[in-house]
């Protein structure tokens, strides 16, 4: 890796503003709607989803329920991994059954990644509707799949890698490009 | 960035033996995802093993075992030969190798093989691309089994090191004690064998110096975190190291009186099949202490990890 740190394209407060303009989105769309749910695609999506869920509840006055998505057993490039895929739990703790749930993950690139997490979800149960929130949509689209609620758009090119962090994990919030030094 | 990503460093799982506490981590963290799979009210198949081809190869009998890998099999969508060895060219004078080979010709895979002869998986490997899995060789290794027992008592206890397991009964015969053997040892268990000098090897303790030896079941008792009783293999001559079955579970049966030497919380194992009112009491067998059925439960997540960390990218620097 470069010496140099990866150049910041989001710092801790403008991830925050983004996610508060995120979840001001979400309650625009289906602020009454009693049956909204939150998923999180592991695993810094499901980070983000709990603090979506956090401000969504200040703002609703009401419980969001939030569930957790893994979505390794349903990708499509497993044979391509560098390291051996770790499978972690999935956790849905309600029904789907005529859910409005929103998907939420930290980047969509190639969008293959959502392919999976709607084969997941559907084993799971047939919701009423799938809407997908992203933080940042770096662009590079290889399925026709695109982000109903989305913080920053970008363009990037394709040797470039857009890596969100987030403090749970990596003890740090922001949004980074990484690659070509 | 994140730090190196962890790769299975083994192409076949022969036996315990070859894996590193760290590997036997990665399978068990594994599987605890899959069990959140075959624990789904309505869907239990993922698409993980889609268009995979995985041979069943058992040429001992088996329904436990082979029952619990073809439901991990059908659980990650493979595609399922089973091959009965009853039926097969090895009837009519075929070597293992030359049906090896012509397994190979097909190109499955993955083979799961059950064999009496120890090693036998170990020479297949030398000669196919597929990966292969031990379901059982002789009185060597059967890996899968011990794996499903260290998930069963870690999921009880949080965790392996520390613990103290003993291991009663057929040591003679058993492959199971040999992967829990290596297993519960590399993972910092302490292991009691218990059993009639005849059915404890001579020179066990070369093999695993930590080991300790014991002929006296209910002296052991009250230390132990763990007990897991064997049955004895008759049909691979134990009768003729002990001097009848009631004898032998005068001085060697888990039931209700030693049970009360045990500490409340203990954990009881058998890996099956059981002869109840030999080895095991049907009152301690089916009792609250017994972790028999969620071993048998746990078999199906724990093969399920084996096989997608064997199918998946993986290294090839040790067998």
């Amino acid at each position: 890796m470069p010496d140099t740190p990866a150049p910041c394209l989001l710092d801790a407060r403008q991830v925050e503003i983004h996610l508060q303009r995120l979840c001001r989105e979400i309650v625009a769309a289906f602020g009454n709607n009693e049956s909204l749910a939150l998923l999180g695609i592991r695993t810094r999506g499901l980070y983000l989803a709990e603090r979506l869920a956090v401000m969504l509840q200040d703002i609703l006055q009401k419980e969001i329920l939030l569930g957790a998505l893994d979505i390794t057993l349903y990708r499509d490039d497993l044979s391509e991994l560098a390291g051996s895929p770790i499978v972690r739990p999935t956790e849905i703790p309600f029904t789907l059954k005529d859910r409005t749930v929103v998907l939420v993950d930290d980047v969509i690139f190639t969008g293959r990644t959502i392919r999976a997490a709607m084969d997941a979800l559907l084993d799971h149960g047939r919701p009423d509707r799938i809407w997908l929130a992203v933080l940042a949509d770096r662009g590079g689209r290889q399925l026709p799949i695109q982000p109903d609620f989305m913080g920053l758009k970008l363009d990037v090119p394709l040797d470039r890698r857009v890596s969100v962090k987030v403090t749970e994990i990596d003890g740090i919030d922001g949004v980074f490009l990484e690659g070509r030094g | 960035m994140t730090a190196p990503r962890y790769l299975f460093p083994h192409r076949h799982l022969l036996g315990i033996q070859p894996l590193s506490p760290q590997d036997i981590t990665a399978i068990l963290d594994q599987a605890s995802g899959f069990e959140e799979v075959c624990e789904r009210p309505e869907i239990k198949i993922v698409p993980a093993l889609r268009k995979r081809l995985v041979v069943n190869l058992f040429f001992e009998n088996s329904t436990r075992t082979r029952n619990s890998f073809e439901i991990a099999e059908k659980r990650l969508s493979a595609e399922i030969i089973n091959f009965d060895a009853d039926s097969s060219s090895l009837s009519k004078g075929e070597t293992l190798i030359d049906t090896a080979m012509n397994l190979q010709a097909m190109h499955p895979d993955l083979i799961v093989m059950r064999h009496s002869a120890p090693g036998a998986h170990a020479l297949l490997a030398r000669h196919m691309r597929a990966s292969i899995v031990n379901a059982g060789d002789g009185a060597h290794e059967h890996p899968t089994q011990a794996l499903l027992d260290a998930y069963t008592l870690r999921k009880r206890f949080g965790q392996l090191e520390g613990l103290r397991i003993a291991i009663v009964g057929d040591i003679r015969n058993s492959r199971v004690v040999r992967s829990n053997l290596w297993l519960l040892t590399k993972m910092g268990a302490h292991v009691t064998l218990v059993g009639p000098p005849t059915l404890i090897p001579e020179g066990i303790q070369h093999s695993w110096p930590n080991v300790t030896i014991s002929n006296d079941l209910e002296a052991i008792l009250p230390s132990q975190d763990a007990v897991m009783t064997l049955r004895c293999q008759f049909e691979r001559g134990t009768g003729a190291f002990i001097p009848s079955q009631g004898e032998y579970a005068r001085f060697f049966q888990l039931n209700a009186a030693r049970m009360k030497l045990c500490k409340p919380d203990v954990a009881v194992l058998h890996p099956g099949p059981i002869n109840r009112g030999v080895e095991i009491t049907s009152e301690v067998a089916d009792g609250p202490n017994s972790l028999i059925l969620s071993q048998v439960t746990n078999g199906v997540p724990v093969r399920m990890a084996v096989l997608f960390l064997l199918c998946n990218p993986h290294g090839e620097q040790v067998p």
